[in-house]
């Protein structure tokens, strides 16, 4: 579905801080399957999610999503690709403060304009799903972590992406919490999702669900699974 | 379309929600906001109405006033001096004035007695002005006795209330028939105030003025024209204080505005991260800061604008005044005929409103044109 070739990342280039911190990356990542990618700290996992996901673009190298060359498109259409292909799920949840659950999960929605009560329908959905529905008028900062991530996953989900992109993704939670992450992933990558992922965790890397793990180091793939 | 209006409803929906959770700040920069609106609405809204007021004076009056004088004071024109004006080509009319001051030490005020040319006013009656009708509960019927410099009581029937028009030209009139009036003041038979001439020719004042003064070298010739001038200058002088006073809290509340702008708190900037990340174009965050700036200045500049409104026409502008004391040559004190200027509101609109909205704009800009990565990172 996504195919990196020869994808290099500078932070600051051209400053006395100049630091590459992707080298020269070629990676064909999967429909429909879980790709995890490993490395110690500071390998670039992250860098390289942002530059799949669209968030940010690569100094260097092609990004092609479905044969399509996506590395060289402006901003406004890199955008909409993000909104419609990727749903996203941040180590640190990213939920607006202030906001209840459902209002958190139909942001990303919102540049669409469909009508509000679709919206709502479908997040009441996605709430069911992960057991959450009682939490759904509440304030997300008075949420417990794992009910925060889950919020999240509704928002990642709530315009229906084909791939989900998460970093991290039990870092913040318990073992207990770990476990029930991975039976909503399970559940997702049931669904037909692409899911790409990165973690240090045993459990999520060891675990059946996932279908490959890619090594990192230093900025280059160490073992393409 | 449909889907266009949604998309608003749902950024100012995202707005106002947002507005709200920061209350304290929006609420605090309101405030401030409002007060300038308020403080330059009322400056605006005052020294128009003043304007208006007293061209409508002025208006009323004719346009040349003899006084005579003696010994460089105001004095009686005596009989016979009003033929000794003679024929002046351009003046249609001239008559003989008579006014005088009042002071009702019932309610510490000042009358300005009269009596109307075109006559109208029966004997043993007179017609009041608005200020009179308020201080001392006057209605058409009524009598009402006033205490001449002489000692002696005389007593009046209210026959009519003038209409409020304008209260600077009527407010404390007292109109009488010429008998009573001169009865009331001791005034001696055959004498007036003033001499009012009618010229119908604006360009011909000026000469007809330089003709008054060699026929009748005892005589002050008072052109409307003047009036008028010292009026605006006056004005214009004052108002130009009050706006220097003023530039200090405008210029607080530029800087005020462009900290809240530039300074965009590291929440503010993780949320338009996120919501970039999570699909919003940065065309919707800008629409959305666009919707936030215009609400506040809406909201400011009709509320200040409103308040101003009320301060100016109906609470007299009490808090201005110690500094505006000095208009007040026209008369102590006075209610104003409430008259608003379309160009005066749009003036006022485009310099609170438009800066603030760019003001908070420009660096969302910085701000939304920046990667999304960085909430990748927490
Ligand atoms: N905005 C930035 N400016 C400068 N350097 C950056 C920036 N973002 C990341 N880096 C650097 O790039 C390198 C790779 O960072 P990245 O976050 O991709 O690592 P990671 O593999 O996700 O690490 P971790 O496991 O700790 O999350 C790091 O050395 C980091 O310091
Ligand atoms: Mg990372």
């Amino acid at each position: 579905m996504i195919e990196l070739s020869g994808i290099r990342k500078a932070f600051n280039q051209g400053q006395h801080n100049e630091y590459w911190a992707l080298n020269g990356i070629d990676l064909a990542i999967e429909a429909n399957k879980v790709t995890a990618l490993r490395g110690p700290s500071g390998s670039g996992k992250t860098t390289l999610l942002t530059l799949v996901g669209c968030l940010a673009r690569p100094t260097e190298g092609r990004v092609r999503l479905k044969r399509e060359d996506i590395s060289g498109l402006p901003e406004r259409f890199l955008t909409e690709i993000r909104r419609r292909t990727f749903g996203f799920i941040f180590q640190q949840f990213n939920l607006i403060k202030g906001l209840t659950a459902l209002e958190n999960i139909i942001l990303p929605a919102y540049p669409t304009g469909q009508p509000r009560r679709e919206l709502l329908e479908r997040a009441e959905t996605l709430l069911a799903n992960l057991k959450l529905g009682h939490r759904r008028d509440a304030k997300v900062e008075w949420l417990s972590g794992g009910e925060q991530q889950r919020v999240a996953i509704c928002r990642a989900l709530i315009n229906d992406p084909e791939a989900v992109i998460a970093d991290e993704p039990t870092a913040n939670l318990d073992t207990h919490l770990a476990k029930e992450f991975m039976a909503i992933l399970e559940a997702l990558a049931g669904e037909g999702r692409t899911i790409l992922l990165t973690s240090h965790d045993p459990l999520v890397v060891e675990s059946a669900v996932v279908d490959r793990v890619v090594d990192m180091r230093d900025g280059v793939i160490v073992d393409c699974g | 379309m449909k889907q266009w209006i949604e998309k608003q409803r749902y950024l100012i929906d995202f707005t106002l929600a947002s507005l709200a959770r920061r209350k304290t700040r929006n609420l605090g920069l309101l405030g401030v906001y409002i007060l300038l609106v308020f403080v330059l609405a009322s400056v605006a809204l005052y020294t128009h109405a003043l304007r208006i007021e007293a061209g409508k004076v002025l208006a009323a009056s004719p346009e040349v006033i003899l006084q005579r004088l003696v010994a460089g004071r105001h004095d009686l024109i005596p009989p016979g001096y009003i033929d000794r004006v003679g024929r002046i080509r351009g003046v249609q009319k001239k008559e003989g004035r008579l006014w005088g001051y009042y002071y009702d030490a019932v309610v510490k005020a000042n009358y300005t007695f009269m009596v109307p040319n075109a006559g109208g006013v029966e004997k043993g009656e007179i017609v009041v002005g608005p200020a009179l009708e308020r201080s001392r509960g006057l209605a058409a019927g009524n009598g009402i006795s006033f205490r001449s410099y002489s000692g002696k009581l005389h007593t009046f029937i209210v026959a009519d209330v003038l209409p409020q028009a304008s209260e600077l030209v009527s407010a404390d009139l007292v109109l009488m028939h010429e008998e009573d009036f001169r009865a009331f003041f001791d005034y001696p038979s055959g004498h007036f105030t003033d001499i009012a001439l009618t010229v119908a020719n604006p360009l011909e004042v000026r000469n007809v003025a330089l003709k008054l003064s060699a026929a009748l070298p005892d005589s002050r010739p008072i052109l409307r024209d003047e009036v008028l001038r010292t009026y605006a200058s006056i004005f214009d002088w004052r108002e130009g204080i009050v706006l220097a006073l003023l530039s200090a809290a405008i210029l607080a509340f530029g800087i005020l505005a462009w900290e809240k702008a530039s300074g965009l708190s590291a929440d503010e900037k993780r949320e338009i991260g996120i919501l970039k990340a999570i699909g919003w174009e940065t065309g919707d965050i800008i629409k959305m800061k666009f919707w936030e700036g215009l609400l506040i200045s809406l909201t400011a500049f009709l509320v200040g604008f409103v308040a101003a409104y009320l301060h100016v026409f109906y609470y007299a502008a009490t808090l201005f005044e110690p500094v505006l004391k000095g208009w007040s040559v026209l008369y102590p004190r006075f209610q104003l005929t409430p008259h608003i200027d379309g160009l005066q509101v749009a003036t006022l609109f485009f310099f609170t409103v438009f800066p603030y909205a760019a003001a908070v704009l420009v660096p969302i800009w910085k701000a939304a044109i920046t990667d999304p990565d960085a909430v990748m990172r927490g």
